[in-house]
This record gives structure tokens, sequence and C-alpha cells, in this order.
């Protein structure tokens, strides 16, 4: 009986919810929607937002690390010292040969438009969501390392050890490849914001702003409409996700 | 005479066994499947014993690609109301023979790989969500329910 009632995974109840409210709202009148349907849909990725950074390297102190802590504690990756270890988020600092000048800066995922990662991948397990945000599928991934190779940012780590003690909201494991997912599990519950960026405004130093690009009245629009930025390596044109202001 | 005689030394023996064995306990020749909190599936036990596997990898691609996350069979919900405590008021780890999906999994000999990412430790939204749900007929030890209240308020500190 049961195995009639369901062939591979083309039931699924959320279908028949969905199909069920789209009648429900036949029968409104219009222009009155279902709330539980429209907070739905508003919470899983949306192709009409592009979720970017704008990091300030002026307002990035050399010895400051909270970001790189903020996000190792939201997503359970440590540095132990070896050569080995995950680097969802790292500092780099550039030096002026000429002048001397060192800037510090955070660097991570560039979640690029049309990412490299993601034309290499033999198994389809490196993705850009809808929204704008590069992935890696862990279920299907098989640990090939082309994504490392091809990414030019250096932006994800391989897991070479057993983990024990993942966070639930961020599954990793050993013999994938895994970086910065702009803390995607936090966007989908609405809360609009990273790890990183939070850490970054509670040290006051204020050098990240998240926020969705497409939205010409976000914080993050407007501040790359006043002020000049660049994105690193701007001669590939991989159109990145995240900028930079002073560097 | 021969089938006899065969008969008489192989399947008796087994089936004193058996019974010998049903009488003592059904635990020492069927996994011992621990019960569960929250409400109960409507769909019965029967069918997501066949039918995990499917929901499973199905909601798994919503969420993770469409970002989808408010789905039915989320592996997050499973190791919670599903979850066991052991002596020391802990929830057991994947790799405990008293693990949920342990039980059933190592008596068919199916090795899942499912915990070498995800975390087996119960949820806490979802704990105090299902420790407030009625479900009278489930059946859970009241010890196990009181370590899971105190796992709660550890976890809120």
């Amino acid at each position: 009986m049961f195995e009639k009632k369901i062939k591979g995974a083309d039931f699924h109840r959320r279908e028949f919810l969905k199909k069920g409210a789209a009648l429900a709202s036949v029968t409104l009148a219009s222009g009155v929607t279902l709330m539980a349907l429209s907070q739905g849909a508003a919470a899983s990725a949306n192709p009409d937002i592009r979720w970017g950074l704008l990091i300030d390297a002026n307002k990035c102190p050399s010895d400051c690390s909270a970001c790189i802590s903020a996000c190792s504690n939201e997503h359970g990756w440590e540095n132990t010292g070896l050569d080995t270890d995950p680097q969802w988020i790292r500092k780099v600092t550039l030096k002026d040969k000429n002048t001397g000048h060192e800037t510090s800066l955070p660097l991570m995922c560039q979640h690029c438009e049309k990412p490299p990662c993601v034309d290499v991948c033999p198994t389809g397990a490196s993705f850009k969501r809808a929204d704008g945000i590069v992935l890696v599928d862990r279920h299907i991934c098989i640990g090939c390392r082309y994504c490392m190779m091809a990414c030019p940012f250096k932006a994800r780590s391989f897991v070479h050890e057993k983990i024990e003690g993942q966070k639930t909201s961020s599954p990793r494991g050993k013999g994938t490849v895994e970086g910065c997912n702009m803390c995607v599990h936090r966007l989908d519950a609405g809360e609009g914001t990273t790890a990183c960026t939070q850490a970054c405004e509670t040290s006051g130093n204020g050098a990240m702003i998240f926020g969705d690009l497409n939205d010409s009245n976000s914080e993050i629009s407007l501040a790359l409409a006043n002020y000049p930025s660049v994105e690193l390596r701007d001669d590939l044109r991989l159109n990145l996700g995240v900028r930079y202001k002073n560097i | 005479m021969r089938t006899l005689f065969l008969a008489f030394f192989i399947i008796f023996p087994i089936s004193f066994i058996g019974s010998l064995a049903q009488e003592n306990s059904v635990n020492s020749m069927f996994p011992n499947v621990p019960k569960a909190i929250g409400n109960p599936h409507p769909e019965g036990n029967e069918y997501w014993r066949i039918n995990h596997p499917d929901l499973l990898r199905h909601d798994r691609d919503k969420v993770l690609r469409e970002g989808e996350r408010k789905i039915d069979a989320s592996i997050k919900q499973c190791v919670t109301c599903h979850a066991v405590f052991d002596e020391d008021s802990k929830p057991v780890k994947a790799d405990s023979e008293e693990f949920f999906c342990s039980t059933c999994h190592k008596f068919a000999a199916v090795k899942i790989d499912c915990f070498s990412c995800h975390s087996s430790d119960p949820d806490i939204n979802f704990l105090k969500e299902a420790l407030t749900q009625d479900n009278p007929n489930s059946g859970v030890p009241i010890s196990q329910l009181e370590m899971m209240r105190a796992y709660l308020l550890e976890k809120a500190k």
C-alpha cells in the first residue's frame, strides 16, 4: 500500500500543501495572500537578491581578527596550526614595496557571479544559489579539489581529518571541500547579516557592510554608489559579490 | 529417512531457540528501536521505515539548493525527536549502538555516512517544541524526558 503511495521522491507533503494554498488563494478576494505561503517564499533563495559584502581596508586594523574567530565559532572550524587547517576566512596583508605601507584585509570566498569553481566541478557539487551565494553540496562532493585549483582567491579548503562535534547549522566532514557560505543558514532564517559582519560591528571597527547588491536603497548599494571600490582580480571579469575599499 | 533426520536436528533446534528468544525478550533477536518524543509521523511508522531515504534526499536538495528550510524531513528534526540519552545525561553520538539510526542500520549492516558531516546532537529549538507537544503514547521513559529537559537548561545557559 505504501509503496504505491510514493514513487521516488515525487510525492511530497509540502507540494500538496502549496497546491492546496494556491487553490485557497483563488477562492479568496484578489489582493489577499496567504501569510504562511508568502513567508515561506521570502525565506528561500530569492533570485531578485544578490548578497554582497563591502570591506573597507582602512578600517581594518592589522591586529584584529574578530571576523575570523566569529566565523570559526559560527561554523565550528578551527586553526590548530597545521598546514592543512581549513580557512573559511583569513587576514591578508598587502605591502606597498615603494612606501612600506601595509594594508590588512579579510579574504574569503568572493561569491563570483561567474564562479570558476562551479565551471570545473565534475559532479555539480559546487554551485551558485539563486541569490548569488556560491556553495558546496557536500552530499555529492567527491573531494577532487578541482574547485580549489580553479579559485583565484584560494578561498576553499579541503577537510583532511575526521570531524566531530559539528555545529548543527553548519555540517562539515572529512573528504569534502568547504568555504565561506555567507552564513546561509542565518540568511534563510531572515537574519540578514553574517557572523563576520556582526563581529566587525561589535569590535567597533565597522569595516564590513553586508547587504543586497540588487537593492539600490540598501546600505551596501548606497556605499558602493558614493565611494570608489574595487574587486580583486578584476581582470578575470568574474563580477565578485565581495568588494573592497581603500586598497 | 535422511530428510527426517535433517529436519529433526536442524529445524527443531532453530524453532526451539526462536521460541526461547521470544519468551525471554524480543530484543535479543530484533533491534531494540528507541521510542521518540514529539508528535508521531502522520503517515505512520511503517511508511517512514520504507521511505525515509527518499524523503530525506528530496528535502536536502530543497534546503541546500533552494534555501527552503521549512521542510518536513529534516535531519535536525529526526535526531531531535529520536534522541537517546545515556547514563551521563548526554545525547548518544551517531557512532554509538544505542543511537536511533544505528539500532536498525547496524542490524541490517547498512552503513550511512550522514553523520560524518551532520551533527547527531538534538537541536535546541526542535527539542523545546517536541517536549511541549502532547504525545501520551510515545512510551519514552520519564528518566529520558528529564535528561532532555536538563540538556535544554544546560544549553540555554
